[in-house]
C-alpha cells in the first residue's frame, strides 16, 4: 500500500504516526464515555428513586424498533469491521461497498429512530412540549422520557457525525488507498464501534425494564 | 482482490452479537423480578466487551493500549460507584 503523503515531522514512522493516531482516538473515546456516563448515572439515581414508574414507562418505548435498530447497529459495527480488514486486505473496491452497506444502515437506524419519537409524540410521552401519564406515576415517567430523549438524542447526532465520517473516507478511497487513509479508516471505524456500544447499553436501560410486567 | 473473505473471528462475534440479544430481549419478558434488570445489564456488557475485544480490535493490542482503552472504564466506574453509594446502601427511611 503506498504511504500517501508520509507522515508529519513529529513521527519517527509510520507506524508511530498510527500508533499515535490509534492512541489519540482511544483518549477521545474516554471523554465520550464519561459524556454518557453522566447521563447514565442520572438514569441510576432517578430510576432507583422512582423504580415503579421507570418500568412503566419502559413498556410504552417501541421495543420493535428498538431491537431492529439493535441488530441494525450490530450489523453495521460487522460491515465497519470487514471495511477496514478488507482495505488492508487491498480489497480497495470491497471496503466502500462494505462502508456503502454500513452507511446506508446508518440511516436505517435515523429513520426508524425519527419514526419513533414520531410514534411518541402523538402518545404525549414527550416532556415539555406534550407530556401526559398515567397519575400515580407521571412524575417519574417524565423523568424517564426526558432522559431517554436526552440520551438517544445525543446518541444520534454521533450517529450522523459517524455517517459523514465514513462517507468521506469512502469518498476519499474511491482513487487509491493508501497507509494514511487506512489509519483514518482504523480510527473511525473504532470510533464506529463505541457508538454502537453505547447503544447496546442504551437499549438495555431504555427499551427492557418493566417488560415482564413486574 | 476478489479473493477477500470476512475473517471468521467477524462473522462469529457479529452472529453471536445478534444471538445474544435474541436472548436479551427473551429473558425481558420472563419474571425474574428484580433479577431482570441485572440480567439485562450484565448481556450488555457481554455485548460491549465481544464489540471491544473483537471488533475495536483489542483483543491483541498490548498493554499500553489496553491502559488506555481502559481509563474510560475506570473513571466510569468511580463515578457510579461513588455517586451510587449512598441510594445503592441507605436503607429505606
Amino acid at each position: 500500500m503506498p504511504e500517501g503523503r508520509g507522515f508529519a515531522p513529529q513521527y519517527a514512522s509510520v507506524q508511530h504516526r498510527d500508533e499515535a493516531a490509534e492512541i489519540g482516538i482511544w483518549v477521545f473515546l474516554a471523554t465520550e464515555l464519561l459524556l454518557f456516563g453522566g447521563l447514565l448515572f442520572a438514569y441510576f439515581v432517578y430510576r432507583h428513586a422512582n423504580p415503579a414508574a421507570f418500568a412503566a414507562a419502559s413498556r410504552h418505548t417501541d421495543i420493535v424498533i428498538g431491537t431492529a435498530n439493535t441488530a441494525i447497529l450490530l450489523t453495521s459495527s460487522f460491515l465497519v469491521a470487514c471495511a477496514v480488514d478488507a482495505l488492508q486486505a487491498g480489497a480497495r473496491r470491497i471496503c466502500i461497498m462494505l462502508l456503502i452497506g454500513a452507511m446506508l444502515l446508518g440511516l436505517l437506524f435515523l429513520s426508524l429512530k425519527a419514526t419513533e419519537y414520531a410514534g411518541e409524540y402523538h402518545e404525549h410521552l414527550v416532556p415539555g412540549i406534550n407530556f401526559s401519564f398515567a397519575p400515580p406515576l407521571a412524575d417519574g415517567a417524565e423523568l424517564f422520557f426526558t432522559i431517554y430523549f436526552v440520551a438517544t438524542s445525543i446518541h444520534a447526532i454521533h450517529m450522523m457525525i459517524g455517517i459523514a465520517v465514513l462517507a468521506a473516507l469512502a469518498i476519499m478511497l474511491r482513487r487509491t488507498a493508501s497507509t494514511r487513509l487506512c489509519a483514518a479508516l482504523r480510527t473511525a471505524a473504532l470510533y464506529w464501534h463505541f457508538v454502537d456500544a453505547i447503544w447496546i447499553v442504551l437499549f438495555a436501560l431504555i427499551y427492557l425494564p418493566g417488560r415482564s410486567g413486574a | 482482490m476478489m479473493g477477500w473473505r470476512p475473517p471468521l473471528v467477524l462473522v462469529a462475534s457479529w452472529l453471536g452479537l445478534l444471538a445474544l440479544l435474541a436472548l436479551t430481549v427473551t429473558l425481558a419478558y420472563l419474571p425474574f423480578g428484580s433479577l431482570n434488570s441485572t440480567v439485562a445489564i450484565v448481556i450488555a456488557a457481554i455485548k460491549a466487551a465481544i464489540i471491544a475485544a473483537f471488533f475495536m480490535e483489542l483483543w491483541d493490542r498490548g498493554p499500553r493500549l489496553l491502559i488506555f482503552a481502559g481509563a474510560g472504564l475506570f473513571w466510569l466506574g468511580l463515578l457510579l460507584w461513588l455517586g451510587l453509594m449512598d441510594f445503592i446502601t441507605r436503607a429505606p427511611a
